[in-house]
């Protein structure tokens, strides 16, 4: 808690920037690293200037941006939870997510109103999964996750009964919120802008998320007033999920790998480790996406499967580690 | 080097105070006053509502009835954070979120004192590491929480109290899974500070801790009776015997009464 916070996030943004170099270079046609530095410089072919400004950077920061803010959401729900295994995915609000943007594509509606629809589906989905997981009792860890996961096996029915009934042409774009993939984002900015954001509005919050995360009562008996505060964590852990979810599908385990990595190395300072987390997330989505990308050329995976693939080993390896 | 601002202490009291016990009646009215110097033991049997009212008096759950003042100004209008400054809690348990070590969790007593921008400065963490001093755990300071005995726990969570610096310090059972030594210690060390200035509210299940060291009892009855006054008057045999239901064989240590449960 006391020691520098500079040095792990100084090194976090380097990984992430040279991660971010890799996948602009990496591809079906592939540039030497002096290659890329002179597309940022400005005097590179025109093509690879295309190539890389136009086709590749936007798909890399939108992989950074998504993994950032996946991470992020993770661990705020970690911290309001008081639980480790709390994660966007599990709890089943990417799923709630892709419903409100799948009803609102079905609906013929295009850009601001499907992520509008996608956040309203993150929102609602955590209000069922906290409400019904807390009942009359407290937010006990197995019958939230319990909770978690069979609300995201509506959304999943849900998901596959409007995929039943869209029209084929549809059904390519609205695959891929289910598997999530980074190669349908629009655009990187509101994602990476609302990252940044987040990210400076924790500076000051990060000493009570610290005293949050030892309980309620604690909490109160430090000068926190609880219940606005967990309100705001809840509604800012929603708008992330649904801003990721937006950008790219539902991609899973980054919100509960990356969080759990961290904390192993890092400690448990919310201040460093909420940041860390969106560089960190970021960052693993970027290679992953890379990965994607290459691994069956000239086909692509989705990102979610790589990270599937990646988080549950390295997840279940972390927990056998740690006892 | 200024290591805390500290405003004026101020007096915890209560004004007809009724604890809300969920299905139990209104019980006895309180009217207690938390003096700075007093070490206050609260006295009864399990179920009579000694945690609910230190939880009522830590702000952290409404009364059934009545006020609580900080110098005559009712609790409620003041800020959660300004409110902590004045007074603080030991819990009866402690719960684990996330693994922290022996002094982030001590040095978490200093958030009220902090501003949203501010870190821990070096004295504060000089502070955290008197507070575990006094409480013979600085030595385990980079421990995990998670990894340490019962006895020790509850030394941390003390310390923690301590690094906090309220005036008026409620402690839940605070002897608990402490062996004999560190009972002492901590009773010795509540007693230190009351006389700095501070004030101390405590429950004890431990008669002759409490006769040994409090200056002040509350009695509480499981019917929600109660009754209060300085500890040589309170700490008769006639009164403690209905306390528990127990009968009690008083003897006198050093001129002062000691019980003991009466065989059979």
């Amino acid at each position: 808690m006391t020691r520098s916070l500079l040095p792990p996030l100084l090194f976090l943004a380097l990984a992430s920037l040279l991660a971010m170099a890799v996948s602009v270079a990496v591809g079906s046609v592939a540039l030497s690293p002096l290659e890329v530095l002179s597309v940022f410089f400005g005097n590179a072919e025109p093509l690879q200037q295309t190539l890389v400004l136009e086709l590749r950077l936007p798909r890399t920061l939108s992989a950074f941006a998504t993994g950032g803010l996946l991470a992020v959401a993770g661990a705020l729900m970690q911290v309001l939870l008081r639980n480790p295994l709390a994660d966007p995915y599990v709890l089943g609000l990417s799923g709630g997510a892709a419903v409100g943007a799948l009803l609102a594509m079905l609906a013929g509606l295009g850009g601001f109103l499907v992520s509008g629809s996608a956040f309203a589906g993150a929102l609602l989905s955590t209000f069922l999964v906290f409400g019904l997981a807390h009942g009359t009792g407290s937010w006990t860890p197995s019958r939230l996750l319990l909770t978690g996961v069979v609300v995201a096996a509506g959304w999943g029915a849900v998901i596959t009964l409007m995929l039943a009934i869209s029209p084929a042409r549809e059904l390519p774009g609205m695959l891929y919120w289910l598997m999530g993939d980074v190669s349908y984002a629009r655009t990187p900015w509101p994602g990476l802008l609302f990252l940044l954001a987040v990210c400076l509005l924790i500076v000051p919050l990060g000493r009570s998320l610290n005293v949050l995360a030892r309980g309620p009562l604690q909490a109160a008996a430090l000068g926190i007033s609880v219940r606005p505060m967990e309100w705001l964590i809840y509604v800012l852990a929603s708008l992330l999920t649904a801003t990721a979810v937006t950008m790219a599908g539902s991609i899973g385990f980054v919100g509960l790998v990356v969080p759990h990595m961290l904390r192993l190395v890092l400690g448990n300072d919310q201040r460093l480790i909420l940041p860390a987390c969106a560089l960190a997330g970021g960052t693993l989505l970027v290679l992953a996406d890379t990965l994607a990308r290459i691994v069956i050329a000239p086909e692509q995976l989705p990102v979610g499967v790589i990270t599937a693939l990646l988080g549950v080993p390295t997840f279940l390896y972390l927990l056998y580690r740690s006892r | 080097m200024v290591i805390t601002k500290r405003p004026i202490m101020q007096t915890l009291s209560t004004r007809k105070l009724v604890i809300d016990i969920p299905g139990r009646p209104d019980g006895y009215p309180l009217n207690l006053t938390i003096e700075a110097g007093q070490v206050w033991g609260v006295l009864g049997p399990n179920g009579a509502g000694k945690t609910t009212l230190l939880h009522t008096l830590a702000g952290l759950r409404a009364p059934r009835a009545g006020s609580l003042l900080l110098d005559d100004q009712p609790t409620g209008s003041l800020k959660r954070r300004a409110f902590s400054q004045q007074v603080g809690l030991v819990f009866q348990d402690h719960q684990d979120g996330f693994p922290a070590t022996v002094l982030e969790t001590a040095l978490i007593g200093r958030h009220p004192w902090l501003s949203p921008w501010q870190m821990e400065s070096a004295d504060d963490v000089a502070m955290a590491e008197r507070a575990l001093e006094a409480l013979d755990v600085l030595h385990l300071k980079d421990r995990l929480v998670s990894t340490l005995s019962g006895g020790e726990r509850q030394r941390v969570a003390i310390a923690t109290l301590m690094t906090q610096a309220p005036h008026t310090w409620l402690l839940d059972e605070p002897s608990n899974h402490l062996d004999l030594h560190h009972q002492v210690a901590v009773m010795k060390l509540l007693t230190e500070r009351a006389k700095a200035g501070n004030a101390i509210f405590m429950c004890l299940h431990d008669l002759n801790l409490a006769a040994r060291w409090c200056d002040n009892i509350l009695l509480m009855y499981p019917d929600g009776e109660a009754c209060w006054g300085p500890a040589e008057r309170m700490l008769v045999p006639n009164a403690l015997e209905r306390l528990y239901d127990q009968d009690l064989q008083t003897v006198e240590v050093d001129g002062a009464p000691f019980f003991v449960p009466k065989r059979g």
